[in-house]
């Protein structure tokens, strides 16, 4: 753990873990460095210097960050939290893609190895109209909590439900919607797409609820709720290419955005009472 | 000494009755109450809106951007209930006996039992939320046996549960938002608690984007601000995991209860180098199907330090499965506890593995021989696809390298039967007090509990003190208390 | 603390701990430089604030392995073992929630203790033979 300019670490009580056996390297980063949401931002190159290859992408910033808060800089702000690919909040575009080269990954999953000696780093916040830059590479993605907000949810309360065995369904159903609820809401999509689309973020809740039994009694008007928030938070359309798809580091598929589609469909030319009789 | 407030009876009977006992705040008075939720894990997202539901208002904190980031999402393994649907054994009681007996004796029976009775309810909630649970073919919840129970009782979504229940307790939360009963401040960190004629009104908080100190008022304050492991250099908690909250809240009169009870957890992916932030945890149901050895001879293992030999090069009559040989009932599911320590033994014998002589070996060989590469992916693919991430070796092929890293902490803050702690009007929920695990906890029930603080206890027992107040007034936001918490507050 | 207060722990590397704790402490009131203002997103403030906390908390950890001088679950001593080396429980004396109750800055806390009743379980020593 780094504090200020004091470098804070429990040495003396773990001196089982001072061995490092690994590769080095010396990397130029070119990091988007904006103060706030009002300032213009950026890029500044700042060396990273004995760089070990199995240090994890967040870990080279610690270490960057160390190294600047030794000399008096502002350390570089980036969202992360838990470390192991699963919480969502880390981010960054690396080399114009989001979470890095490696496929199905996110950035605090990301190591060193995938980088190679003297190589340019160039790293940027996630880009869209509706996740303004708060600070460096951190960006506001409240967005997709309103969308969530505006029917991401099955309208039940606590209690007075039926046994969880009640209703049956097919594995294959089940393991459709798992698929689509694994999305981390991490904002890759967005920051893939040409458009700044939301699109998958959102068909991933959609069909998730779509698929099973328990969501279908508000199934379209959720689809309705949540795409006209998606419009309104300035999100683009989808442009067919596939981008998101590729991007995503938990493999969110693009049928999910066909099945948005069909459900918005429905929702728009019938009648509520109609697709329900 | 003292007072649990464990209410009187036989056992199987004491939360009805007390339930029967506590007050109830009338609908149309619900409204007047303000309640602070901090942390939006699963016991603060699900308190939040049940709390909502029922008609009180409620405002959420939570440092992340968005409350669905809480770390209960990083949990894997699964969910414990005493739903016996697989016949085999199971009950309220028995689930009841395993978590008292795995806590080594150091937990409130009438707590435990309370939770083992919840658990079967938490299930049917998160099914009609919509939690993608795994199913069998026929289309029943499909269970495995994990963390050294004998019976199968745990839920599970893949390798991540944790992420699953909590997105069915942010979307329920997410509902009240929408209904205006629950407005969610993200960004935000508890710096301080706000007590007024010794009861808490409120609390301080810092809004990490504007850096602007805040008092926000409320007529109860729940903590729901998950464990301390962080206070150890590595462990597998997300990186703003902290003890901030509770710990002011301590100094505010709280007690702190159990400090020393931490759990390692054995199935962590070993260390590197000095530069590593944290440790990442492998889900132990890894346990059910890989078996955990070493070699017999320190020289042996010397060899595989030095890369002289590969794991696959070690016979069969050289390779000590230990736990399987120390534990010929239990093999490699002992508990928690019991199988880091057994670990650390056998690595302080200079039998350690791996380049830093800090690993043991987890083998999956004999599994997939078993039940074939198709299967152990089908059961563990994610886990596996971790692995080989962090490390860049293939488990499929060589076994993987775990070591024991800090995972949880069962002490927290004092709490009675209500979860009240030693100041009235704040309560503590889920991993932040100390109330159900004892000395160790069990695998699959942190997030039992989590759950069964947020869904099934607090709703009532927080009307019961609030109906107790015998005043619906609003907190006066102009109390000196504010203004001097906020500025004695060193930051 | 991984070292001292972790998988096993004993009075001697206990003791030794808190003597370190205390050492950081000071080091880190001593030396801590947050840069940057108040006024913005700032992680070595968000940092500093939360590890001046568990240094605290730390401490009483430590004091807390100490007063328990039995193993249970999760808290190994050293010397409260059975012969082949399983944690072995003091029933008689160590029967009891231990809450610590915050007395002001660098003041020893003070314990409190909830005894446990056990009406419907016998207790016995764990055994995953």
């Amino acid at each position: 753990m780094s504090v200020g300019t004091y470098t804070f670490r429990y040495s003396t009580l773990h001196t089982q873990f001072i061995i490092d056996m690994s590769k080095h390297m010396n990397l130029t980063l070119k990091v988007w460095r904006q103060k706030n949401q009002n300032s213009e931002g950026k890029f500044v190159t700042i060396q990273a210097n004995n760089i070990a290859d199995d240090m994890s992408f967040l870990e080279m910033l610690d270490v960057v960050n160390e190294d600047l808060t030794r000399k008096g800089e502002d350390p570089i702000y980036f969202d992360h939290d838990c470390r192991e690919g699963i919480c969502g909040m880390c981010s960054l575009v690396i080399n114009g893609r989001p979470h890095g080269p490696n496929e199905r990954t996110t950035t605090c999953q990301l190591h060193m190895r995938s980088f190679h000696d003297g190589q340019t780093i160039v790293i940027e916040p996630w880009r869209a109209a509706a996740f303004p830059v708060l600070k460096d590479l951190a960006v506001d993605r409240s967005a997709f909590d309103r969308i969530q907000q505006a029917g991401g949810y099955i309208n039940v309360n606590t209690g007075g439900v039926p046994d969880a065995n009640a209703i049956p369904i097919p594995k294959r159903i089940a393991d459709e919607a798992f698929e689509s609820a694994t999305c981390i809401g991490c904002g890759a999509c967005v920051a893939a797409c040409k458009n700044a689309s939301a699109m998958l973020f959102v068909s991933a809740k959609v069909s998730q609820f779509a698929l099973l039994p328990q969501g279908q009694t508000e199934r379209y008007e959720r689809a309705q709720a949540m795409v006209d928030q998606m419009d309104k938070e300035g999100f683009g359309n989808c442009t067919n290419t596939g981008a998101c798809e590729a991007e995503c580091p938990v493999g969110i598929k693009l049928t999910n955005i066909a099945r948005l589609n069909r459900e918005y469909f429905t929702a728009k030319i019938f009648r509520q009472e109609d697709v329900h009789a | 000494m003292l007072d649990s407030k464990v209410p009187a009876g036989p056992l199987a009977e004491k939360w009805s009755n007390h339930k029967f006992n506590l007050k109830l705040v009338n609908p149309a008075n619900k409204r007047k109450f303000t309640i602070i939720v901090v942390g939006t894990g699963l016991a603060g997202a699900s308190a939040a809106a049940s709390l909502a539901e029922l008609g009180y208002n409620v405002k959420t904190f939570c440092y992340q951007d968005s409350p669905r980031r809480a770390h209960s999402i990083a949990a894997q393994g699964g969910i414990n209930a005493a739903k016996n649907y697989q016949n085999d054994g199971d009950s309220i009681f028995r689930l009841f006996y395993d978590t008292i007996k795995g806590g080594d004796y150091r937990a409130r029976e009438a707590n435990v039992y309370r939770l083992a009775e919840n658990s079967v309810k938490i299930i049917d909630q998160c099914v009609a939320q919509g939690v993608p649970f795994a199913r069998e073919y026929g289309g029943l919840l499909d269970n495995r046996s994990f963390g050294g129970a004998q019976v199968s009782r745990t839920f599970y979504a893949r390798g991540q549960t944790g992420q699953q229940l909590l997105l069915g307790a942010y979307s329920a939360l997410n509902r009240q938002i929408k209904k205006g009963k629950v407005k969610s401040y993200t960004r935000h960190e508890m710096l301080d608690l706000v007590v007024i004629d010794g009861h808490a009104k409120g609390i301080i908080t810092r809004d990490l984007v504007t850096g602007k100190i805040e008092a926000h008022e409320g007529h109860a304050v729940l903590l729901c601000t998950g464990g301390y492991g962080n206070v150890f250099f590595l462990s597998t908690n997300a990186m703003g995991c902290n003890v901030t909250a509770a710990w002011r809240a301590h100094k505010r009169g709280a007690f702190f209860a159990n400090p020393c009870y931490t759990q390692i957890h054995p199935t962590c992916i070993p260390v590197t180098g000095d530069h590593q932030s944290k440790l990442t945890l492998m889900s132990e149901s890894l346990r059910n199907d890989g078996r955990v050895w070493v070699p017999k001879t320190k020289e042996l293992a010397e060899k595989l330090r030095k890369g002289e030999l590969g794991p696959n090069d070690i016979k069969e009559e050289d390779r000590d499965y230990f736990l399987e040989r120390k534990y010929p009932s239990f093999g490699n599911l002992v508990p928690r506890d019991v199988a880091s320590r057994n670990a650390k033994e056998v690595v302080d014998e200079g039998r350690g593995v791996g380049k830093t002589g800090f690993a043991v070996f987890l083998d999956f060989a004999d599994a997939i021989k078993r039940m074939g590469e198709e299967t152990v992916r089908a059961k563990y693919g994610n886990l596996f696809d971790m692995y080989q991430k962090i490390t860049d070796e293939n488990p499929y092929e060589v076994p993987m390298r775990i070591y024991p890293a800090v995972h949880y902490t069962m002490g927290g803050l004092w709490v009675d039967y209500n979860l009240m702690t030693t100041i009235p009007g704040l309560y503590c929920l889920g991993e932040a007090n100390f109330s159900d695990h004892g000395a160790n906890r069990l695998g699959a029930s942190a997030l039992m509990q989590g759950l069964s603080d947020g869904y099934f206890v607090i709703p009532y027992t927080v009307g019961d003190y609030l109906a107790g107040l015998g005043s619906f007034a609003p907190v006066d936001k102009n109390h000196p208390a504010f203004e001097e918490t906020r500025k004695n507050d060193r930051r | 603390m991984w070292e001292y207060c972790g998988m096993a722990r004993t009075e001697e590397g206990l003791t030794k701990a808190k003597g370190l704790i205390r050492e950081l402490r000071n080091e880190f009131w001593n030396n801590v430089t947050v840069l940057g203002s108040n006024e913005e997103l700032n992680m070595s403030l968000e940092k500093a604030g939360r590890v001046a906390d568990f240094l605290e908390l730390g401490e009483l950890m430590v004091d807390d392995a100490l007063h328990r001088r039995e193993s249970c679950g999760g808290h190994f001593r050293l010397e409260s073992q059975t012969e082949e080396g399983e944690a072995k429980r003091d029933d008689e004396n160590f029967a009891y929630v231990a809450a610590w109750e915050y007395k002001g800055p660098d003041q020893p806390e003070v314990l409190h203790k909830e005894e446990l009743v056990f009406e419907n379980v016998k207790l016995t020593q764990r055994s995953y033979k």
